[in-house]
């Protein structure tokens, strides 16, 4: 198993974390060694078994569909570092 | 009383119940202490004052009926906490000051404690040295230049140094009990469930539980008893019946079955650790115990599982810091650009390598190779612990393969750094509580720990067998105050 230059930049873009060269040759070497580390588990067969996907055996809990909050529309806008009114301002996405 | 901040949680608040003590008075011997403890860099954010306010206002009209009446404490700073800032270690955190409480410190507040500031940690509780955090390295306070284990190394740092009480840390492979370990102190990982994850910066939601750590079991008990509570804003929050830990907490512990798994017996485990792992069941046996071997065959595994799992769960979990909605942002050509340099930006080398890692797992054409692999190994690995528990009641293992290693050490070999977490990282996937308490030094004189894994719900028992455990031990820390300014 090979972690190429190729897939780094794959993986980076899938990510939204930017990599320069130099970043993207010792990220290739730092996954390789952990996917070397991570390759023992071939040594186990499991075919029959069934994943696990949670710990505790126990049914989520319904609970009824109501709002309990009042307007936190303030709270929610509060940490934003860049804001217009009510509305969080990105980039321009449309021409 | 000069030596306050000496005193044990337990001591600490009887003194204020019978009135010996006020609050302010012991606020301010921590916040003193804290102040001239700068170059352990155990904090990030320092709230002295608010403390000092809120121990005066509770002197004023005490309520002595409290579980934790008028006591200061600092906080691990992957808690959010309404008004002060909560950084989880990270520069893309930096100037995030929550406007919502997590149910964990709430709990504490509702039991009259009082915040004294976040402690440091490694970059979204991602590391085992601390050596992560944004904010710099963490001193142990048992050597210079030595790393107080992480994730949660500034709770372990100022809890041994006694720079607050008692404190509360996060476990997802093993970040309360290494550090622990590490330290001379005690900590315990609850059940997965028992804590509610509510408010609490997610790093790997299937694995990450909050938990207490303290300078003894007594005190690590009563913390449990007031931070573990049912949560409805935590849908993984578990509905059981739990037990006032400190009112049956006892050290009789005849007659209890512990095991000892021969696989951790792994390879290159130093001298001293195995010699300490003999020296705890013998212990245990002079406690009244009974000592049983027992397999758990899957253990090699749990490592690679688990840097599968956790890192999977982490990149879904850390999409959400986009530099949009809070945090840290660059500014970039277009809304793309924006989102890669801000967390290029933002995120540091180890945080960035476990999203990588995450998202290669999880992406087309590998889930089936990697994460249902891991998820079906992660089956095995508790499938072991079921069939172990058929026939004991704990078990008991070393909590790390070393003692506490120098800053620097380990930086630049990541699978070095992941193999800190051996012993701990099988517990979290398998759901189970586990403590680490303090069993005695290596030949460096650096503290050196033993775990204790218990079944799914029954932290009573493993406190009680720590409990029972810690006086035959009779363990002392070596703190030489070599950092008080």
């Amino acid at each position: 198993m090979s972690i190429d230059l190729k897939t780094i930049k794959h993986i980076s873009k899938l990510s939204r974390i930017s990599v320069d060269e130099k970043k993207a040759e010792k990220l290739a070497g730092d996954l390789n060694s952990i996917f070397d580390f991570i390759e023992k588990l071939n040594e186990l067969k499991t075919d029959n078994v069934e994943p696990l996907t949670s710990v505790a055996e126990t049914t989520l809990k319904l609970r009824s569909d109501e709002v309990k909050s009042k307007n936190l529309r303030d709270q929610v806008i509060k940490n934003s570092p860049k804001e217009n009114e009510d509305y969080f301002v990105v980039p321009k996405v449309i021409e | 009383m000069s030596d306050i901040t000496k005193q044990s949680l337990s001591e600490l608040v009887e003194n204020i119940k019978c009135k010996k003590l006020s609050s302010s008075e012991v606020t301010k011997a921590f916040v003193e202490r804290s102040e001239k403890s700068k170059e352990l860099n155990a904090y990030i954010t320092e709230d002295y004052a608010n403390a000092l306010n809120k121990a005066k206002k509770f002197d004023e009209k005490p309520n002595l009926d409290l579980k934790l009446p008028g006591i200061p404490m600092a906080v691990k700073d992957l808690f959010c906490t309404r008004d002060l800032r909560t950084t989880a270690g990270s520069k893309i955190l930096n100037n995030f000051v929550p406007t919502y409480e997590s149910t964990v410190t709430q709990n504490i507040w509702n039991e009259g404690a009082i915040l004294m500031g976040k402690l440091n940690c490694d970059e979204f509780a991602m590391g085992s040295s601390n050596e992560t955090s944004f904010f710099g390295n963490v001193q142990n306070p048992i050597d210079k230049n030595l790393v107080p284990g992480g994730s949660s190394g500034g709770s372990s740092s100022a809890v041994a140094a006694q720079l607050t009480p008692i404190t509360i840390g996060t476990d997802t492979g093993g970040s309360i009990r290494q550090p622990a370990s590490f330290t001379g102190t005690v900590g315990l990982k609850p059940t997965y469930g028992s804590c509610s994850r509510y408010g609490i910066v997610a790093f790997a939601s299937s694995l990450d539980q909050a938990g207490p750590m303290a300078q003894n079991v007594k005190d690590c008990t009563l913390l449990q008893e007031v931070i573990s509570t049912y949560d409805e804003k935590d849908s993984t929050s578990i509905d059981f019946k739990r037990n006032e830990y400190s009112k049956e907490l006892t050290k009789d512990i005849k007659g209890k079955k512990i095991g000892i798994p021969k696989e951790y017996r792994v390879d290159g485990m130093p001298k001293e650790i195995e010699d300490l792992w003999k020296k705890g069941i013998e212990y245990a046996k002079d406690c009244g115990a009974e000592i049983i071997d027992i397999s758990l065959p899957h253990t090699n595994y749990a490592l690679p599982a688990y840097y599968i799992v956790a890192p999977a769960e982490a990149s879904s979990n850390l999409a959400r810091y986009d530099g949009v909605k809070y945090g840290f942002r660059a500014e970039g050509e277009n809304l793309i650009d924006m989102y890669e340099k801000t967390r290029s930006e933002g995120f540091g080398a180890e945080v960035q390598r476990r999203i990588m890692i995450g998202t290669y797992v999880l992406s087309s054409g590998y889930y089936d190779a990697y994460y249902l692999k891991a998820q079906k190994v992660r089956k095995l690995i508790k499938n072991d612990f079921d069939e172990a528990y058929k026939k004991v009641d704990a078990i008991l293992t070393p909590s790390t393969p070393s003692s506490a290693f120098k800053i620097g050490e380990k930086t630049n070999d990541p699978v070095s750094m992941y193999l800190n977490d051996i012993f701990t990282v099988p517990v979290n996937l398998a759901g189970l509580p586990g403590i680490s308490i303090p069993a005695g030094h290596d030949a460096k004189g650096y503290p050196l720990g033993l775990q204790i894994i218990g079944k799914a719900f029954d932290e009573q028992n493993i406190l009680n067998i720590a409990y029972a455990m810690e006086e035959k031990i009779n363990f002392k820390n070596n703190i030489t105050d070599w950092w008080v300014k």
